[in-house]
């Protein structure tokens, strides 16, 4: 997987030196750690976790564990800081435990997501339910650093560890007839509390969907892991979609089923607001939300009286991985 | 409790949520988008202290039994609807400069763009004008007029209703509550002017 570096980068791109030495004492930090306990064997740098809060909580099955600690470095050199892990893991939109961007970090403790399964269904040679060790097993997880573009204009930069939709994609063969690939998320409403909500204008279980060729590009990640951990319940434990060239609504959390279809599946927010939220959903400065422009992002964390603002690329920067898949498409129109 | 004291003891209230939003400002305690909550929690303040200052005159009317009554309210009717005005400003200066970056192209754009902004244009700037004009010396300069003045304020919680209903996404819990309390506060209001 190949994230070239764009030939001039823009200022704004260019980490600013306070959030530049952070990084150096988290490296400096994550190094100690691993000299510490982990030692020598485990993927240097950035797979060891700052010292935080909020990450006390998270923790996964052993086997898990050492899956992701073995994972390997993310090869790319990515010009832009990474979001702190606090961030990653405070502020996120799962509607499922409410809508505060707090609500995900403060009320997801009681979701279990072990053990877990997923359901492989439609048209594959080989449907059936892989328990998550079962659709892990013999995985390279890897680490892959990548923006993240939040619908919302707002964007971080995170470290996933996972591995390519596709690898899985190939193992359970699918037919001819398989055009598209649709996703849906736990429905739990013991554990998940806006499940049980009237006011929600969300059809439970969420659902998500790609293209077949969307879902075996590369860069499709089905992620396990961040910040050299466990993901954590609020983003999406144990198993979420990452398509880093798309809105974050895209990236459908705790998934329990992946079906192939010949149609295109229906999905969660083309159902509530089809003017404002399509299927494809690419990340595009020139096509406006009905609401809000989509020109520029606030990267987070902004600061409080110099917001960051930075320009939204298309395809969130990764055009030259993606933009082929799209050729003879209108973007406005298939927004 | 003199009428003094009370008013302290009000003020004091009321600007609790402001000494907290200080108070996580300087402890660094507001997330990622410190700007975008800024502006969430000043404009819901706003809304509440619109709903207080509205609810004054039916709580007068409607509950008075011999010792629970609200009569007493109603002298801090106008510091209760300033600080609807002063929680609204603090979330238009704040929406103008963390989130603009006083960027007044930006301004003009937003305003084309959103709609849920535009709308709330004239509700400031009667907000403003009913705060300009709350003091013993305009009620008397302006006489009728006054009156009819400040009845706005049912416009500008409409507005402000409507500012919110216009940004629902994933729930309408916010609309839906914030609708039923303006509806709750209105009625008697078109009652009383029915029966008049």
């Amino acid at each position: 997987m190949l994230i070239k570096k764009p030939s001039d980068i823009p200022s704004s791109e260019i980490t600013p030196e306070a959030i530049y030495n952070a990084r150096r004492d988290f490296m400096r930090g994550a190094m100690s750690v691993a000299a510490l306990g982990i030692g020598a064997t485990t993927a240097p740098g950035l797979l060891a976790a700052p010292v935080n809060i909020a990450d006390k909580d998270v923790t996964g099955p052993a086997w898990l564990t050492q899956q992701i600690a073995l994972a390997s470095a993310n090869k790319e050199k990515i010009t832009e800081a990474l979001t702190p892990y606090e961030h990653v893991a405070g502020y996120n939109n799962f509607y499922e435990y409410g809508y505060d961007k707090t609500d995900p970090a403060s009320k997801s403790h009681i979701l279990k997501p072990h053990p877990w399964s997923v359901e492989i269904a439609g048209e594959v040679a080989k449907p059936g339910t892989l328990t998550l060790e079962d659709l892990l097993k013999g995985v390279a997880l890897e680490e892959r650093v990548y923006r993240l573009r939040c619908v919302e204009a707002w964007s971080m930069v995170v470290p996933w560890i996972g591995f390519s939709l596709a690898d899985l994609i190939k193992r359970v063969e699918p037919t001819s007839k398989a055009k598209f690939v649709s996703f849906t998320t736990l429905e739990r409403p013991a554990e998940m509390p806006e499940q049980k909500s009237r006011f929600s204008t969300i059809d439970w279980p969420y659902r998500e969907g790609l293209r077949m060729d969307e879902a075996m590009n590369p860069l499709t990640t089905l992620a396990v892991g961040l910040y050299g951990k466990v993901l954590p319940n609020q983003n999406g434990a144990p198993l979420r979609l990452v398509v880093p060239w798309k809105y974050g609504f895209k990236y459908i959390k705790s998934i329990v089923k992946i079906e192939f279809t010949e149609k295109q599946p229906k999905t969660t927010w083309s159902m509530i607001a089809p003017n404002e939220y399509g299927f494809y959903a690419n990340v595009n400065p020139k096509v406006s939300h009905p609401r809000w422009s989509q020109a520029e992002e606030r990267r987070l964390p902004s600061g409080l009286l110099r917001p960051n603002i930075i320009p939204t690329q298309l395809f969130n920067g990764y055009a030259e991985q993606v933009a082929h898949l799209y050729k003879d498409m209108d973007l406005r129109k298939f927004y | 409790m003199p009428v003094f004291w009370r008013r302290l003891v009000i003020f004091f209230i009321s600007i609790i949520p402001f000494i907290w939003l200080v108070y996580q400002t300087l402890t660094n305690q507001l997330g990622a988008d410190p700007a975008k909550t800024i502006v969430l929690f000043t404009g819901k303040w706003a809304i509440y202290f619109l709903f207080i200052t509205l609810a004054v005159t039916p709580l007068r009317r409607l509950i008075h039994f011999q010792k629970v009554h609200f009569r007493w309210l109603q002298v801090h009717r106008r510091m209760l609807g300033l600080f609807s005005l002063f929680y609204a400003m603090l979330h238009v200066l704040a929406f103008l400069v963390l989130i603009l970056g006083l960027d007044l192209s930006r301004f003009a754009k937003e305003l084309v763009e959103r709609p849920y902004i535009l709308v709330t244009i004239p509700a400031v700037v009667l907000l403003i004008a009913l705060g300009v004009t709350s003091t013993q010396a305009m009620m008397r300069r302006l006489g009728k007029n006054w009156i009819r003045l400040h009845k706005s304020i049912y416009l500008i919680a409409i507005l402000a209703w409507v500012h919110v209903l216009m940004q629902v996404r994933s729930s309408y819990f916010d609309a839906v509550l914030f609708g039923g309390v303006l509806l709750l506060l209105l009625l008697p209001r078109l009652y009383w002017a029915i029966r008049k």
